[in-house]
Formats: C-alpha cells, structure tokens, sequence
C-alpha cells in the first residue's frame, strides 16, 4: 500500500508513450521538412516506412520466437529481384537466343534430383547408395551446366548493353510485391528446413551465408537481371512527374497554392509512394497484431520463453519455428520488392550487410522486440538517424576541427571519414539500449 | 559444534524456498548421510552448504569459522570438496588432468596425493591418459571423487553418487568412501538409496519439505519403523 | 612424363601453395571463434572487424617504421609491426570484455543475447575502423616478394610450367605453424591453459575445483586478440588490406569453426584447411591441367571448372550445410547444444 502514490505518475507517464514517441517521429520527419526541404522529408519517410516492414517481418522472428536471422540482406534483395521479374518487359530475342536452353537446363537439374532420390531408395548398401546418388547428382550438374552454358551465352549476347537478359512478365509492379513475399518465403524455407532445430547461433550462420550466396548470384547472373549491370527503369506503380508537369490541370493546381509545378510534381509522386507504403505498413501491422494475439500467437510466445517446457507439452518447437522464420522472411521479401519498385531501378551491389542485415537488427532492438509498434518506430527512428546522422556528423566535425585551419592534413582526413561515425553510433546505441533498455523503446506486452 | 554446521537454512533459487529452517552437521572421520523423498531439499541442503544458493538466513560454519558469505570457489580454498550427481568429470580431458584440477588451488607437489588417489582406486591409474569421457559409469564417479580428493579436502561432499551406478559398483563405490572418511575426512552424502547409505552412516538425517524430520546414528534411522514405512519402502 | 611433372607443378602451383596460404589464414581466425565460443559460449560476429582491426594497428604500426626507415630486409616490415598489433588487438578485446561482454555473461544471458551483442561491437569496430583507416584498399606488404619465382623455378628443373612462392605465403604457413604450436603447447602443457580446457568442458565443475572464471576468460581473450591480430595482418598481406572483406570472411571462419566442431581448436584447423581447399578446388580452371594428361594437342572445351570463382563463398556454405545435415557436431564433435 506505502507504494502507491510512488507508482501512480510513473504509470501515468507510461501510458501515452506510443502516442508520443509516434508524434515525436513525426515532428522529427517535420523538422526536416522545414530545415532542409519537403521533399527531402518524404523521401526519408518513404524509406522510413520500407525499414518499418522490414523491422516487423525480423521482429516476427526475433520478438516472436526468438530467432536470429543474420539473412534479411538476402531475402529483402529476392524482393528486389522480384520487381525485375514481374514488372520490367520480356526480351523476345532473348527468350528465342536462349530461353529453351535455360528451361531445359533447370529441368534436367529437376530430373537430376529426382533421379537421386529414386537411386537413393531403391539401392540398400550405404556405401554403393552414397557413391551411386553422387555419380548421379555429378553427372546431372554437368548435364545441366552443358545445357545451361552457351543458352547462358546467347541471352547475355542479346543486345547487352541494353538488355542481356530474359527480361520479366511485364505485369505491374505492385504484383512485385506479392512475388517477393513469396520468393524470400521459399529461400527461408529452404535456410530453415537446413538449420531450424540446431543451435540458434547455426541458423544465424547459416542466413548469413545464404544472403550472402543469393547476393553473389543477383550479380553474377547476368541472364536473370543483369548482374551488375543492374536493371534501371523499373514501371512505377504512381504518376510520372514529367507527365504530371505536362497535364494543364495540374500546372493550374500548382499555380493556385503558389508552388512551383516541378516541384509540387515530385512532392506529389513521393506521397503516392507514401500512400501506397503506408496501406501495406497498415495491413501488415493489422495481421501481425491479430496473429500475435490469436492462439498462435500466445503459442509462439510460450515456445520463446520456455522451449524446453513447450515441447514436453508436445509442440513441435521446430515446425512452428520454419512457420515464423518463413512468414518473417516473406515480410523481408515484400519491403525488398518495395524498395525496388521505390528506387525504380535493381542493383545487386548495394546490397550490403550491415546496412541490409545488421542496421535493421539495431531497428528491431532500439524499438522494442517483440511489440509491432515498437518495430515499426525503430525502423522509423534508426532510419531516420542514419540518414541523418551524416550531416550532423559532417556539421559537428566541421565544428570541433574548425580551430586546425582549413587544410590542416587532420582536419581534412576527420571530415572525410566523418560519415563512418554513424556506424560507431549504431553500434553504441545498439549496445546502450541491450544494456540499460533491454525492452527498447515501446517494450512487449504482456497479454 | 561439529567441524561442519549448516544452522537453520532458508532459501531457494529465486522461487519459493526450498530449504525452511534444516540443519546439517558433519564430523571429521565420519559419514553423516542426508536422505529424504524426492524434492525434500536434500541436494539444496547440500548446495547451500557449497555456496551455490544464497541464503535468505542462515550461517555455515567450517571448523568454527563462518563461512556463509563466501563463495563456492573460496570454500574449494579452505578444504571443501563437492562432487556432484551428473556433469562430475570434465569429459574431454584425461582421467590425470582431470585429477590435476582437483589439485587448480594447490601450489604445492601434488605427486603423493596423486599417488593416493591412483591406491584408493587402482583401476584410474591404467587409464589415466584416456579423456574421461570414455570410461564406464562407475569409473567416471571414481575420478569424480578423485578429483574431489586432490584438493586434500577436510570436507567430502557426495549428491547421489550411485545415480546410474549398479549395485555392486555401488557397493565397492561406498567401501572407498568408508575408506576414505577413515582417513578423517568428514563426508556428507545425500543418497536417493536411502537403505545402502544408512548402514554405512555414523549419523542419518531425513529431510521432509526443507525441514529436519528425524537425525540419529544410521543404525537408529534404519531401525526406526516411521522412518522405515515412509522413506525405506518398509 | 614431364607432362605428369608439369601437370601436378601447375596444381602446386595455382591450387595446393595459394590454399596452404589460405588455409593457414582461415584457421587462425577459425581459432578465435572456436575458443570464445568454447569458454564464453558464443559465436562472435564481431570476429571478422577483429581481424581487421589487429591488421590496422599492425598497419599503422608498419607505416611508423617505414617512416622512420625501418625494414626487415626481404622479409615485409609488418612483421616487425605485428606483435604490437597483437598487444593491441588483445587490449582491445579485453576492453570489449569489461564494457560490453561481461556484464552478460554475469546474468548468464542467452547465447543467442551475446550475438546480437557482438552485432553491435562488430558495429562499432566497422566504424572505427573505416573512421581511422579509410574504407580503400591498402597493399603495406614490401621486402622481397617471392621465396623463388617461376622464372627461378623454370631455370631449376627446365619444365615449361613454373612454381611460384610468395613471400607472404611463406609467412603465413611459418607463423600459423609457430603460433599453433604454441598455442597447443600452452593448452595441453600448462596449468592456465588446462584450467581453460577444464572450463570450456564443464563450467560449473572448473568452478567447484577453484578455477578463476574472470581470469579463464582475460586469458582467452587476450589469446584471441592476438590470433586475430596476426590472421587479419597475414590475410592483409597475401592479399591486400580491404575493411569490408573481413564481414565476407566470417562466413568461411565460421564454416571452417563448425566443420570441425565448434569449441574444438584441432578441429578449427583442419576445418580451416577443408574449407580453404575445397574452396580452391572447387573453383580451379582444370583445363590447362587435363590437357598435360590427356593426348597430345587436345585440351578440353571450356574451363573445366565446377564452380565460378564468384560462388566460392558458397563452398564454404555448402560444407556448412553438409556438415549440420550430416554431423551436427563437426568433424571432431565439438558441443552441439
């Protein structure tokens, strides 16, 4: 009873702080509209709301089953790939050069696998069945790749500085979006069919590996995307400025509010984006609550917390961890897709873990693992201090070395080196909220 | 006082106590076994005397010093030895490093005790180069008590060393241990195998609930119908 | 016959010496990771910038005497730059241990917690690293840099294919031998290294027996520093000095730590060695090679390769995948839970 006049403000204080730290954010966004320019603020908020989903999908993995999937780079450059795939338009020449020798090659490598497994169970001696499925799998590599090589080849000849490649479907690229969920769930499928049930530190290994094999494929696989020749010119899913510029309707627009149409025209096809972001942010959100609610819900959270008691009452801990670590990479997949279709364009080389991989763990952790507003808002906040965070660094190097003169050889190496800061700064906040604010900014409920 | 006391023990790890007021005693050249039903506290009992619980009160004393606040590793110094019930042997080392780390805080030439304990048990003296990892239930225990031993300790305490051990094992297992509190050593068993240990007891206790229920010569307990009926299977 | 000669002096060449070299690097990081997990129970992420940082300061430290106009002669002056790197490497890890590790090993966290921690360490130390160093590319290698080129060679045996040995090759097969040496003396032969051994076994037992938890670990961290130090600086030297090369290293330390069974330091070296070879072997051109064996004036239609050198992290995947499809354990069954 002494205690109650102790805890009464501090609930008080708890209790609006989702709302607040979500209008701090907004401010946060604001101030950039006002300081820097308001379309520099939407595109910040744009990508915002990318790393948001990203964030949810590993917070389904990590908050929800305590997975640690070290592979987001990989599932979320699938996505990427998917954008390729669905929207950009088939090349015939390609197709007729060397379209039947790509799908004839990836069917012989279909009968190769079939052909071990039928060696595999109908041979009895381990060591001739061993010996037997390796001839097998050798000779259907080498059966595969002769096939694979020159139609390989015909394609990468096809006119190649423009396209090289078999090109799409030439569907909207919306459906991007769906295709990349669906592409990363396989590939995390397949992760965790390998590495689910081990040691979590195996699985962490194991998706490192994996993201980093698909991101080595996405750039040396030319006949697929272009490699690292990149793909450009990806159909978007809103208004192009130029066309908007063009229309009399809406020069008139920009005439009224005092704006000048070009750049009216882009703050406009930002916020489309924004829009579209922001519906799929919300269905995301709305299905990752009911489902952390729902039984299963209530179910994996059981298994994150006592493992060993959930399978002595009969789970099977490892199905259901392949059903979290699959949907949480689809969710990967889906923000990756949505990345392309936001950058217009697919390029492999960008992908890199730590702003890929790791920089997204910092989001999860900062937010809160475990709570789906928590995720979101660190993938808001991080984002938005990575981005961020090099002007600052910039200005504040500029600052404390001002007193050195101007080309003092250590002035000039901090300022170039300044924007490296932000990595150290990532690093130090991730350590600080894992030491002192274990829950991160909005902690889990306990329901 | 007894060269070992653990006087009113009260505590657990984190939950509901486990040990509610029991006392424990153990003299030099004798063997005092603990016994009771399953959960009765008897291998918390043990612990705590170890230091690896915290005591909510309570004190342990050691040859009239207190030694409550001490750590497991401190007591390992003053002469206590522990051999716990699985986990007791570090499997990838060999049968002498392990005993060579019985010996960790020792400064001094370690060969005669070395010597001793390859006498007590003579079958670890052919096999001191094999990790102990490989060896059979009843050896392992062997250098897990040998381990124990090369600490010199004034102190043996036993969880359950016939856990997964067969009878005749057992049996030539308890005979070492007659041996080796004959040396004067106090030794501390707490035993699931209630009837084999008692006989072999200078002094008995049963422990019901975290509680003393019954403390008297092992021949007393064993003789005792209430103790027979509830804890000996009649 | 001199066909066989030349064709099994090519393989020497371009397969057997750079995967030696390669192999040496690999298990002296794969060392690191199987001893901090071992003892401290984790796996460290932040081990690829710990490499890269212990080659840094040796760096650093090389540019200071070349300065000052201190070489070694045909041997590279980082040599002499390398036990500080090392004495850095290791202050800096037990740095990391105070601030940072520590206090999780102290409330016994998950292992799973320790990894996300060493995330943010790995983290920072990008960061540093990058801020002090820059992101380029440095080659700090100098003195002679070949043992005998295949000029030298040609001259010798008057085959038409030569054999070439690196400088750095050399010093990468030479130190790794030295320090393992010395590191298996100092674990099986010493009452600190065994009482490591005893804790990475049976934690609770090497606490029951008095052994010194926080002492175990300073030591293994001060080891562990210095291996990376010298793996990252012989890596840096063979090839060249790039920060983020060392993120894609993990992969292969890490497949190289598992195959052997991770916590096992013999096994960390043999897997280093079956990740290096495989690696080579699986991405080697054998054109040239079956042309030596088969008739003369055939040689086979494309390059006869298994894998395009642009997948060979993926060979270190795929033996990761073998090994935890097949033996969980590793090689040498290393702790599996």
């Amino acid at each position: 009873m002494s205690d109650t006049p102790a805890r009464f403000p501090l609930r008080l204080a708890r209790a609006p702080r989702k709302p607040l730290l979500f209008a701090a954010m907004a401010a946060l966004i604001g101030l950039v509209g006002i300081g820097q320019s308001w379309s520099l603020a939407l595109t910040i908020m744009n990508l915002c709301l990318i790393s948001a989903i990203m964030t949810l999908g590993v917070n389904i993995q990590w908050g929800y089953a305590g997975l640690f999937n070290a592979g987001v780079m990989g599932f979320a450059a699938l996505g990427g790939l998917a954008g390729v795939l669905v929207s950009m338009p088939p090349v015939g020449a390609a197709w007729r050069a060397g379209g039947a020798g790509v799908v004839l090659a990836l069917a012989m490598g279909l009968v190769t696998i079939a052909a071990a497994m039928l060696v595999y169970r109908r041979l009895r001696r381990p060591a001739s069945r061993k010996l037997a499925v390796a001839l097998v799998v050798a000779a259907g590599y080498f059966a595969a790749r002769a096939l694979f090589e020159p139609a390989v080849r015909a394609i990468e000849g096809v006119d190649p500085s423009r396209t090289g490649y078999l090109g799409g479907f030439g569907l909207p690229v919306v459906l991007s979006w769906f295709a990349g969920g669906a592409l990363a769930a396989g590939a995390a499928w397949a992760a965790g069919k390998i590495s689910l049930g081990l040691r979590a530190d195996y699985l962490a290994i194991a998706t490192l590996g994996i993201s980093e094999i698909i991101v080595a494929f996405l750039k040396y696989e030319e006949w697929l995307a272009r490699g690292v020749k990149n793909v450009t010119g990806l159909p978007r899913p809103v208004p192009y400025e130029v066309d908007l510029q063009a229309a009399a309707r809406f020069r008139e627009w920009a005439e009224s509010l005092g704006a000048s149409p070009v750049e009216l025209s882009s703050i406009v096809v930002k916020l489309c984006y924004a829009g579209l972001f922001a519906l799929v942010l919300l269905v995301l959100m709305w299905l990752s609550e009911a489902a952390l609610r729902s039984p299963w819900g209530r179910m994996m959270r059981a298994i994150r917390d006592n493992e060993t008691a959930a399978e002595a009452m009969g789970k099977d801990v490892t199905a259901r961890h392949l059903q979290v670590f699959v949907l949480g990479s689809a969710v990967v997949g889906i923000a990756g897709a949505m990345l392309a279709t936001l950058d217009g364009q697919f390029t492999p080389t960008t992908y890199h873990p730590l702003r890929f991989t790791f920089l997204i763990w910092v989001m999860v952790i900062v937010g809160g693992s475990g709570n789906n507003w928590g995720a979101v808002l660190g993938g808001f906040m991080v984002w938005y201090a990575w981005v961020e965070a090099e002007p600052l660094g910039l200005w504040l190097m500029d600052l404390l070395t001002f007193p050195l003169g101007a080309d003092h050889p250590l002035r000039v190496h901090l300022m170039d080196s300044a924007a490296h800061m932000r990595l150290v700064v990532m690093g130090v906040v991730l350590l600080l909220v894992l030491r002192f604010a274990p829950q991160g900014l909005i902690p889990e409920e306990r329901r | 006082m007894s060269f070992l006391t653990g006087a009113d023990l009260v505590g657990g790890y984190g939950g509901p106590d486990i040990l509610r007021g029991c006392a424990i005693a153990a003299e030099r050249g004798e063997i005092t076994v603990v016994v009771g039903p399953n959960g009765a506290g008897k291998s918390t009992a043990m612990r705590a005397l170890f230091g690896m619980l915290t005591l909510r009160s309570g004190s342990v004393r050691l040859g009239g010093e207190d030694i409550t606040a001490l750590a497991p590793q401190a007591r390992a110094r003053k002469g206590m030895g522990f051999v716990p019930q699985t986990d007791n042997v570090f499997r990838s080392m060999t049968v002498q490093e392990n005993l060579e780390m019985g010996a960790f805080v020792r400064d001094d030439d370690i060969s005669g005790t070395l010597d001793e304990v390859y006498g007590l048990f003579p079958a670890l003296k052919d096999k001191r180069r094999q990790p102990a990892g490989e060896l059979s239930g009843g050896q392992r225990q062997q250098v897990a008590i040998g381990r124990a031993l090369m600490n010199r300790p004034r102190v043996l305490m036993l969880d359950e060393p016939s856990a997964g051990v067969s009878p005749i094992v057992t049996r030539e297992l308890f005979e070492r241990i007659l041996d080796i509190a004959q040396s004067g050593v106090a030794v501390l068993i707490v035993e699931q195998n209630a009837r084999q240990a008692l006989e072999l007891a200078d002094k008995g206790y049963v422990l019901v609930q975290g509680r003393n229920r019954f403390t008297g010569t092992g021949e007393m307990l064993l003789a005792n119908p209430e103790v027979r009926q509830s804890f000996l299977g009649g | 016959m001199e066909d066989i000669v030349n064709a099994v002096v090519l393989l020497t060449n371009f397969l057997v010496v750079p995967a030696t070299a390669y192999g040496c690097q690999l298990a002296l990081g794969a060392l690191g990771v199987t001893l901090v997990y071992g003892v401290l129970r984790f796996s460290n992420f932040a081990h690829g910038e710990t490499m890269a940082f212990g080659a840094m300061v040796t760096i650093l430290f090389t540019w200071l005497l070349q300065y000052q106009g201190v070489t070694l002669g045909p041997l590279p002056t980082a040599l002499l730059a390398l036990p500080a790197g090392m004495a850095v490497t290791a202050g800096l890890c037990l740095l990391t241990d105070r601030w940072v590790f520590r206090f999780y090993r102290r409330s016994r966290a998950q292992p799973v917690m320790l990894l996300v921690v060493s995330v943010g360490v790995m983290f920072v130390l990008n960061g540093i690293i990058r801020f002090v160093i820059g992101p380029a590319d440095r080659v700090f290698t100098d003195g002679a840099r070949f043992l005998f080129t295949v000029r030298d060679f040609k001259a010798w045996t008057g085959l038409s294919e030569g054999l070439a040995i690196k400088t750095t090759q050399t010093l990468s097969v030479v130190v790794a031998i030295i320090l393992v040496a010395a590191l298996f003396w100092f674990l099986e032969k010493t009452r600190t290294g065994k009482s490591m051994r005893a804790f990475s076994d049976n934690e609770d037992l090497a606490l029951l027996s008095g052994i010194n938890p926080e002492r175990v670990v300073a030591v293994t961290w001060l080891i562990v520093g210095c291996l990376a130090a010298v793996a990252g600086t012989l890596y840096g030297l063979d090839k060249s000095f790039k920060p983020f090369t060392f993120l894609s290293l993990l992969l292969p330390i890490f497949a190289a730590a598992i195959v052997g069974g991770l916590g096992n330091p013999l096994g960390a070296i043999v897997g280093g060695f079956v990740v290096a070879f495989s690696e080579v072997l699986l991405t080697y051109p054998y054109r040239k090679f079956l042309a030596y064996l088969g008739p003369e004036g055939w040689r086979p239609d494309g390059l006869v390769q298994f894998l395009s050198t642009d997948y060979k992290f993926a060979v270190s995947f795929f033996i990761l995948v073998v090994v935890l499809l097949v033996k969980p354990t590793g090689i040498f069954s290393g702790r599996s839970s």
